[in-house]
């Protein structure tokens, strides 16, 4: 031991001194961008681009903007005007909602809110309870508070719903309806009797084929046609109704996938210990399954909330459609720059909230596959 | 002697409901009868109701004359002569031609977009990743709104146009630009660039050939593009290059000569091709992330050249990613070019679901054609898709 060391000592080369530390600023600037003629180039020919595209961008919208005022003549700024946004801010989020009613509404914002909030914050007990609450309790109080004609509150007819309020219920309903009836469609696909399979095709094939908007087309004029005369149908319902079949196709799809990757062997051990097919699905397959598609899931609820802008064609005002209604004021013509960015901000931090969220969880629930 | 015994007791088969076929067949029965119910529910609804409202079905109101006009139509179309029947035509050639360009657009941008994402240097790549996060979590719908009312709606008048080339005009009537005008003669050109095309498959097929039997390659892409650009360039000049160029030039207060794009059609092309590019680069990264570093570095080891690798290795491997997934987003455009009614681009559902069936008041076989149209492009595609997937997935043994 002791002669093979000195032995490989003899054959050392001289140590070299070691490398001087690298970093800071220009080091970083060095390697990230200059590191060559060509990204040097790339990296001159981006600047420009970020200095032409987004600086007056960001200078418009903040710098130069006007945030504090009531009317028109508060807009002195060369930037963009956000009174416009803040003097309509309430039919942003209620719409033609009663003035006196609002309560209600805010109510439910705060119950969706904290119910939401509850959910997503991994370290808040009791996440049973709170998904019972979404999924059960808040629909009802959603329904009774919002409609009223109930428990001496007020009707309030679902025409005079806008705004934020809308386009979360009916996002809420899309999500809350399609997922489970996704679930089913996909078991259905996967069925081995020939003619439950043959339906679910057929169903999802059908509205994965067709474009949101003739499906809310049809149930505007078509639903009504479906059913008995006598019976009065609510515009936003057929809407819903709509979205909700339209959505569950995706959304089975997505779910379907889940149960392919899922090993046949699963189902068979749930078999061997006596389990049904309910039960074998319930707590085997599709914990696993759903886990698994957590991404697609979350992708199909980041569409449909982002279609739910598509009621403006049908006629209901939802956040974007009560904004576009504003820019026709003949008070604040020539604002549609301002209420356009606003309503993308809307939608963009909903979406872009799910997304994040959605990526945070997979890597929490993928604990199983990291090494 | 000992005898297998043939007297084993048969055991009972137990309550009928234990039988697993018994009870598939029964929940069949039973959805087969409600599927049916409910059909034959809504079928009896819709014809008391259309009784009620005296509305005859069927499809003779095509043949009935029209009389609305359209802003743009790519075939004969006169408000005044034209059918139903026509403007179900004219309003899917609109739709099929914003899709066209709305595909090659976002195509470009998208791969574009994608490889930039990829690139090396950090502030592109974040630009990229900004562009990415910014355009595909906005609905579509309200980019849509924003390029047709807060940009187009805020273009100068004709007569201050912004100008490129002194030919091409963008104003608030949309975008003026020079116009081809085919001469006598002119014909020849397409057929030639016909033959050329026939003429490239042929030779693909007999390279493929031609390499499976020898192993001897043949340079496949510039033969074919010298065919391609040279074929029907050659029969262009030798027939006397017959087609002159119709340059728009301000006169009064409109452009004469050159072509009209509309605004609408310019907004929704734009909102289109951003809005699908977010999703195809993000296709584009994951395909190309999602070949493995070990076969770049595997064609290295066989000293293949860089271009080579690219084209041979990773971009085949990563094409089979890809294509499904770029597919469906072409079908989405398609379907997504519906939210045309939402400004007035005359496509299949404004001009067919809108504006006919309004008049005619035949909602169940408008709305039954607008739907057959999406539904088949759809089915076709997928069928196409399988066939693809079929050729291209791993084949292992």
């Amino acid at each position: 031991m002791s002669a093979m060391s000195s032995d490989s000592e003899e054959r050392l080369i001289a140590s070299r001194p070691p490398p001087t530390p690298q970093g800071g600023a220009m080091y970083w600037l060095r390697t990230r961008l200059f590191s060559g003629p060509i990204n040097s180039v790339v990296s001159i020919v981006t600047l420009l681009l970020i200095a032409r595209l987004v600086w007056p961008v960001i200078d418009w919208a903040l710098i130069e903007a006007d945030w504090v005022g009531n009317s028109r003549a508060d807009c002195t700024g060369d930037g963009a005007c956000w009174v416009f946004i803040s003097t309509r801010w309430s039919q942003i989020v209620y719409g033609f909602y009663p003035v006196a009613e609002r309560w209600r509404v805010d109510i439910v914002l705060g119950l969706f809110f904290a119910l939401i909030a509850w959910l997503v914050i991994p370290r808040l007990p009791g996440k049973k309870v709170a998904a019972l609450m979404a999924l059960v309790g808040l629909p009802i109080i959603a329904w009774v508070l919002l409609l009223g004609g109930v428990f001496g509150l007020a009707h309030v007819p679902t025409r005079a719903w806008g705004g934020l309020m809308l386009t979360l219920t009916i996002a809420a309903v899309g999500i809350v309806g399609s997922l489970p009836l996704g679930v089913v469609l996909a078991l259905g696909r996967r069925s081995k009797m020939p003619l439950v399979r043959a339906v679910c095709v057929i169903f999802i094939e059908f509205w994965r084929g067709v474009p949101l908007i003739t499906v809310l087309f049809m149930s505007s004029v078509m639903l009504p046609l479906f059913v008995p005369a006598e019976v009065e149908f609510d515009k936003l319902l057929r809407a819903l109704i709509g979205i909700m079949l339209f959505w569950s196709a995706y959304m089975a799809e997505v779910v379907r996938s889940g149960l392919q990757a899922i090993d046949k062997g699963q189902g068979e051990a749930g078999a061997a210990l006596g389990l049904g097919y309910w039960l074998r699905m319930r707590l085997i397959i599709l914990p696993q399954a759903l886990k698994l598609v957590i991404p697609g899931i979350v992708n199909t609820f980041i569409a449909l909330f982002k279609d739910t802008s598509l009621v403006l064609i049908i006629g209901l005002f939802d956040v974007l459609s009560i904004i576009q209604a504003g820019l026709t004021d003949s008070d604040w013509l020539g604002f549609a720059i301002e209420g356009y960015v606003f309503a993308a901000l809307v939608f963009w931090v909903f979406c872009f909230g799910m997304s994040r969220y959605s990526q945070i969880i997979e890597r929490r629930l993928d604990k199983g596959y990291q090494r | 002697m000992l005898r297998p015994s043939t007297s084993i007791p048969r055991r009972g088969r137990g309550p009928l409901w234990r039988d697993p076929s018994v009870r598939a067949l029964f929940f069949q029965a039973l959805l087969l009868v409600t599927v049916l119910g409910i059909i034959a529910f809504l079928v009896h609804n819709t014809m008391a109701n259309l009784d009620a409202r005296g509305i005859r079905t069927g499809f003779g109101f095509l043949d009935h004359r029209a009389g609305f006009s359209i802003s743009q139509t790519l075939i004969d179309y006169s408000s005044n002569a034209s059918t139903y029947g026509r403007t179900f035509l004219v309003g899917l050639a609109n739709t099929l031609l914003v899709s066209a360009m709305g595909i090659v657009a976002a195509t470009i941008i998208g791969f574009l977009v994608g490889l930039a994402r990829l690139s090396p240097n950090w502030l592109l790549a974040r630009l990229a990743g900004a562009y990415v996060e910014i355009f595909r979590n906005i609905p579509l719908l309200l980019q849509i709104l924003f390029w047709y009312f807060a940009v187009l709606r805020a273009l100068p008048s004709p007569r201050q146009s912004i100008t490129v080339f002194d030919s091409f005009f963008l104003n608030v009537r949309g975008l003026v630009m020079p116009a081809p005008e085919t001469l006598p003669g002119f014909a020849a050109t397409p057929i030639a660039l016909g033959v050329a095309i026939i003429a490239v498959i042929a030779l693909v097929i007999l390279a493929r050939r031609r390499q499976a039997a020898t192993g001897a390659q043949w340079p496949v892409l510039p033969l074919s593009l010298v065919i391609l650009i040279g074929l029907p360039l050659a029969v262009f000049l030798v027939t006397g290059s017959p087609l002159s160029w119709s340059v728009p030039a301000l006169s009064g207060f409109n452009f004469r000569g050159g072509m009209q794009v509309l605004p609408e059609l310019v907004a929704l092309w734009v909102a289109l091709s951003i809005y699908t590019a977010a999703f195809i680069a993000e296709i584009v990264r994951s395909g190309i992330q999602s070949v493995p570093r070990g076969q770049t570095e595997a064609a290295r080891s066989l000293s293949l050249p860089g271009g080579l690798t690219l084209r041979r290795i990773v971009i085949p491997q990563a094409m089979r990613v890809m294509v499904p997934q770029v597919t469906s987003q072409y079908l989405n455009l398609i379907k997504n070019s519906s939210l045309a009614t939402a400004i007035g681009y005359p496509d299949l559902v404004a001009v067919f679901a809108g504006t006919t069936l309004n008049q005619t008041g035949q909602a169940i076989e408008v709305m039954t054609m607008t739907m057959l149209v999406y539904l088949s492009i759809s089915l076709v595609v997928s069928a196409l898709m399988n066939v693809y997937n079929a050729r291209m997935s791993l084949k292992e043994r």
